[in-house]
């Protein structure tokens, strides 16, 4: 679950981490009174999205008075953000943070992540901050500094100490940087996080450290411990039908095609979309109905994918193991009928009952195409969307 | 012969009691598998479906010489039921709970460091050595004896590659899921050095998944290492990037953990690289008659 630059800086604050006092606001008009409260010379209207990019797309302005900070929020307000991250769609902005300006002399990277080969959290440091870190990693690899935490002892002061002077910074500055770095590794541990990222972290004129952006990911599997990041979940920013499939516990991602599917298993749903590719279409839909694949379930799914219009076929590939292929026939068979599926529809069962379970297919007098093989299963599928262009 | 697990093996099933710990005790018991204990804190001194219960795996194993366990846990718990295997020093720990905390797994991985069980998962389908043992939730009936490991990442797409092997006639030495998460125990190097060494492997299948470096790492090993044919696929390359797609390990993060890299990697180190995972069994059948 990604977290708002706004609730990342709320958290932030918590551990003593140095974040710039600011709002989150709805309105134009909030947004005045907001800039009005802070009284800084200069204030930042902030798009608040799940997708970085947002200051070069227009999301993020500098303004010199709270009216300018009021006619900035009308402007981001409603506005729908496209930046590399988002997609071609765009992300509707709904709310902006204000928060006061400060004077920038150096601006810095810093990132905590797991990293899976290691088995640690890994720290990451680069001088050129506010640039794409893949990007200088990519380019320039001796301007990113990685240091592995033994996850035994954690952090350790000689740690900081080596990334402050990569960063070329004094012993009193590094002194700062140490509370700093502390901060965001005692956040990252206590709040389950998976990914924290602070681009750019500034150094003042006065020598200060401040948080200037930054972008928080929690582990949604440690979620069932953490009521308060529970509470911080944004519902506007997610798919419709994603929310809806994860509150039936079915794992499902939109895609941009039109061949909706239905799979038991995540890494046999990723292989027929691959094998759909291979035939020249494109899935509108990852959907992991799970192992105990019941009618029940079958049918929410069906529900989920049918209520994308761009679906003009469905492919559904079970491997029956645990769970056999007659009762998910009748499943898919009950739920079609329920909710008169138009669109074709492609079955491949196999494994346990296959036989059992094809023969309710076939009995079932609806239009279904059964299929063996995840080829023919794809080649039919295929077809069937073609024959109507 | 088979790699970790045959027909000696002593298992413990820790979480017994729950729905799914309980169903697959008796599906594995049902196949064969010496399945010897349960742990539930509490229900030492009962027993289920003939299995005698205790209250802790040490129990357990000192009682009934169990060697390896298999875990049902729900995921708040799992973390610690994996390091009270480890502490009992048993030969083995299968993990197959979905959904524990990253930040526990760290945990784990740390306390496991210098002791002598291995781990396999979390988040996997288990183990089986055809014909002789069966840990964890994978149907028992497709497989086959013989002669092919099988080693992956997923779940479902392995029964279709094993499915496929045993349609074509090809039995199977060991059958191992890793696991879908991104940091989890035995890794695919482990795997196939088990099976490079074992007499009775001729050829292995490799199912890898998008996310992480695991398959660029085993294909640097397969290539300075591996005497046996491999033949290997890769889920996930229609997958957008920044997406988990249902395994908690299945994200392309910026550049990193693409089909792509892991194909290229594969084929680089001699792989027998398949595009479709309908093509697994094909595939190996024409490497092995060579």
């Amino acid at each position: 679950m990604n977290l708002h630059e706004y609730q990342s800086k709320m958290l932030m604050a918590k551990y003593g981490l140095p974040v710039l006092k600011g709002k989150i606001c709805y309105t134009p008009k909030e947004a005045q009174a907001a800039a009005d409260a802070l009284g800084t010379a200069v204030c930042v209207v902030k798009a608040q999205v799940h997708a970085g990019g947002r200051g070069k797309a227009g999301g993020v302005k500098l303004a010199k008075s709270s009216d300018e900070a009021k006619a900035y929020a009308e402007k981001i307000l409603g506005m729908t953000l496209i930046t590399p991250q988002t997609g071609k769609h765009g992300k509707l902005v709904r709310k902006v943070y204000v928060e006061a300006g400060c004077d920038i002399a150096k601006e810095f990277y810093v990132s905590m992540l797991v990293d899976r080969a290691n088995a640690c959290i890994s720290m990451v440091i680069s001088a050129e901050g506010g640039m794409e870190i893949e990007e200088v990693a990519a380019n320039h690899p001796e301007k990113v500094l990685s240091i592995n935490i033994n996850p035994k002892v954690g952090l350790q002061a000689f740690e900081c100490t080596r990334a402050g002077f990569f960063l070329g910074l004094d012993t009193e500055t590094i002194k700062k940087l140490h509370k700093v770095l502390s901060g965001c590794y005692q956040m990252f541990m206590a709040k389950d996080l998976s990914l924290l990222e602070i681009n750019p972290l500034v150094l003042t004129k006065q020598g200060e450290f401040i948080i200037l952006d930054a972008k928080c990911a929690v582990d949604n599997n440690a979620l069932f411990r953490h009521a308060d990041l529970r509470e911080m979940h944004d519902y506007d920013e997610d798919d419709e039908r994603e929310l809806k499939a994860t509150r039936l516990g079915l794992s499902y991602v939109a895609l941009d095609g039109n061949i909706g599917c239905m799979v038991n298993g995540a890494g046999l749903a990723m292989a027929t979309l691959d094998i759909i590719k291979s035939y020249g279409e494109t899935p509108s839909n990852f959907l992991d109905v799970g192992g105990g694949a019941t009618k029940e379930r079958v049918t929410e799914a069906f529900k989920i994918i049918l209520s994308d219009s761009k679906v003009q076929a469905i492919l559904v590939n079970i491997f029956g193991g645990i769970m056999k292929c007659d009762v998910i026939a009748t499943g898919v068979v009950e739920a079609a009928k329920e909710l008169g599926v138009k669109v074709p529809l492609v079955v491949r069962l196999q494994g346990t009952n296959v036989d059992l379970g094809k023969k309710i297919l076939a009995e079932s007098g609806l239009k279904i195409t059964s299929a063996s093989t995840m080829d023919e299963a794809a080649e039919a599928v295929s077809k069937a969307v073609k024959a109507n262009r | 012969m088979s790699i970790i697990v045959n027909k000696n093996t002593k298992v413990v099933t820790q979480g017994i009691t729950g729905k799914t710990g309980s169903f697959h005790t008796k599906a594995c018991k049902d196949y064969g598998t010496k399945m010897v204990a349960g742990v539930g804190p509490g229900k030492g001194g009962e027993s289920f479906e003939g299995i005698p219960l205790f209250n802790t795996v040490r129990e357990a194993k000192s009682a009934t010489g169990a060697n390896v366990s298999v875990i049902y846990v729900p995921p708040p718990f799992a973390a610690d039921a994996i390091m009270e295997a480890v502490d009992a020093e048993l030969d083995l720990a299968i993990c197959i709970t979905e959904g524990i905390p990253v930040l526990d797994m760290l945990k784990v991985k740390a306390f496991m460091e210098g002791k002598k069980t291995r781990l396999l998962g979390p988040n996997c389908p288990g183990i089986i050595t055809p014909g002789e043992c069966k840990i964890g939730i994978m149907p028992g009936h497709i497989h086959k004896p013989g002669r092919i490991g099988v080693v992956s990442r997923s779940g479902t797409l392995t029964y279709e590659a094993v499915f496929q092997l045993s349609e074509l006639g090809i039995g199977q030495s060991t059958c191992v899921g890793i696991g879908g998460d991104p940091l989890n125990g035995t890794n695919f190097i482990d795997c196939l050095n088990l099976f490079n060494q074992d007499p009775n492997t001729d050829a292995v299948i490799m199912i890898g998944e998008i996310g992480g470096s695991a398959e660029e790492e085993a294909a640097g090993w397969i290539k300075k290492n591996m005497k046996k044919p491999v033949v290997g696929f890769i889920a996930g390359a229609s997958a957008p990037k920044g997406r988990t797609m249902g395994h908690a390990g299945a994200i392309v993060s910026g550049s990193a953990g693409t089909a792509e890299g892991k194909f290229a990697a594969m084929e680089e180190a001699g792989v027998f690289v398949v595009k479709s995972p309908a093509k697994l069994g094909a595939r190996l059948k024409e490497v092995i008659s060579k």
